[in-house]
């Protein structure tokens, strides 16, 4: 069985790490597992943690007016669940559902941020690639708004 | 006089007048499908009997006399030229009175006109086709294609995207697909009710990530420009050569043979020379403005 460590370095958000960085980056993270229909976390909630996918789908989803729930955006194998653990007041402003059953590591967001205010070069390291990930989800926002699919204009 | 009637002589008239590429053919609706609440599939038939051989990826003008006609392209399978399949959006009057259109109606082609995707390109290798809202239709007929001489090809995938989950096309063969071992079928929409247990997020969020070798593998593309110049733009990024990328931009035609200049792109007559056009080609003038 591979310990977290091994399942940090499959992650793409942290391949190609330095070992030093890696090392700091690991002494954060643990290994969950979601049933399907499991939150990974609820909007209001501490944003004290993210999650990195090694298995499974989760859904981020939003309450409309009236109540009824909204997937905005999926995360499946590789992929980033939590951005809100960066910036105050690390709350969540959705909600993480486990699509199906799901595998992920955890980074406990606190232990991350104190160890990159220790070592500023690790923080930028990091958040140059988590900015990465900010700027696609942004981008795919974006376009999504601009309802592309929608009927065009007159023919 | 019957509208069929009224029809073959409206052909006769322009055939005199332009010639062969312009003349129209009288073609019956044998079955409608309604795909969404906007877009339905229609199966023709020749009112003269003869198959229509086409390309994957081509188009014809298609019109309902008195309404007007459009270019659609084909949808169909090209094993089967004598059934022609095209899937409709309505958007216009004349696309809103293809999709009313009802078993027995006579509807007016001319084509098949263009360059399609020439999937032989992808033999040997892997292909890529990744597919948005309504640009499954195009596309549809080169996956038929390819799965027809599967043996030939690596690793098939179709990764196709839409505005919510009731307004996907060929739902059932999409589902067919997915049974499939030998094609790798992802699926993702815009937005879902919790309902939906599948992908959320742009296409390409779930393009393949898997080993494929760049240089072996061949991408098709068809959707909103913006959606293919996204996906184009990530595929290269993973790797792919842009000249091992080819989209559709079926943009502004009208006469579908070069002569009204309503598609012309710089030098390029998207009716002429495209529909299908390989990225590296034509990726400067998709972001060009005033074009």
């Amino acid at each position: 069985m591979k310990d977290v460590t091994q399942l940090l370095a499959e992650q793409p958000l942290f391949s190609d790490l330095g070992n030093d960085m890696f090392a700091l980056v690991a002494g954060c993270a643990h290994n969950e597992h979601f049933g399907a229909d499991d939150y990974l976390f609820r909007i209001g909630d501490p944003a004290d943690r993210f999650y990195l996918v090694r298995r499974g789908l989760v859904a981020l989803e939003l309450v409309r007016t009236g109540g009824s729930r909204l997937i905005v955006d999926t995360v499946s194998n590789g992929g980033i669940v939590g951005l809100s653990w960066l910036v105050p007041p690390y709350r969540w402003n959705l909600d993480a559902r486990a699509v199906e059953a799901t595998s992920a590591v955890s980074i406990d967001a606190g232990c991350l941020r104190r160890k990159c205010e220790d070592e500023p070069r690790i923080g930028y390291v990091l958040l140059q690639r988590v900015s990465s990930a900010l700027y696609q989800r942004m981008q795919a926002a974006r376009v999504r708004m601009a309802d592309v699919y929608g009927v065009p204009s007159d023919e | 006089m019957s509208e069929t009637a009224a029809s073959m002589r409206f052909a006769i008239e322009l055939e005199s007048e332009l010639g062969e590429p312009m003349l129209p053919r009288p073609f019956v609706v044998q079955q409608t499908k309604r795909e969404t609440a906007d877009t339905a599939t229609l199966s023709l038939t020749a009112l003269d009997g003869a198959p229509t051989s086409f390309a994957p990826g081509q188009f014809t003008v298609v019109g309902r006399p008195g309404w007007g006609e459009v270019p659609i392209s084909i949808s169909g399978d090209p094993a089967h030229p004598d059934h022609l399949e095209h899937t409709v959006r309505a958007v216009g009057d004349a696309s809103r009175a293809l999709v009313g259109a009802r078993p027995g109606d006579t509807l007016l082609l001319r084509g098949p006109y263009g360059v399609g995707w020439d999937v032989a390109d992808g033999v040997g290798g892997n292909v890529v086709i990744v597919a948005g809202g309504i640009g499954l239709a195009p596309l549809r007929p080169a996956l038929l294609q390819i799965l027809a001489h599967r043996p030939r090809y690596r690793r098939v995938f179709l990764v196709y995207g839409a505005r919510a989950p009731h307004e996907m096309l060929f739902t059932r063969q999409l589902e067919h697909w997915r049974g499939r071992f030998d094609i790798e079928v992802a699926v993702t929409v815009d937005a879902a009710t919790p309902e939906w247990r599948g992908h959320v997020g742009l296409v390409t969020s779930v393009l393949p990530r898997a080993d494929l070798d760049p240089d072996e593998t061949l991408a098709l593309v068809c959707g909103p420009e913006i959606m293919m110049r996204i996906t184009a733009d990530a595929l290269v990024t993973n790797g792919l050569p842009p000249d091992h990328i080819k989209v559709s931009l079926e943009r502004s035609m009208k006469c579908g043979v070069g002569v009204c200049g309503h598609c012309q792109l710089r030098e390029l007559f998207v009716c002429l020379d495209g529909p299908v056009f390989r990225y590296d080609r034509v990726a400067g003038l998709m972001t060009a403005r005033e074009l």
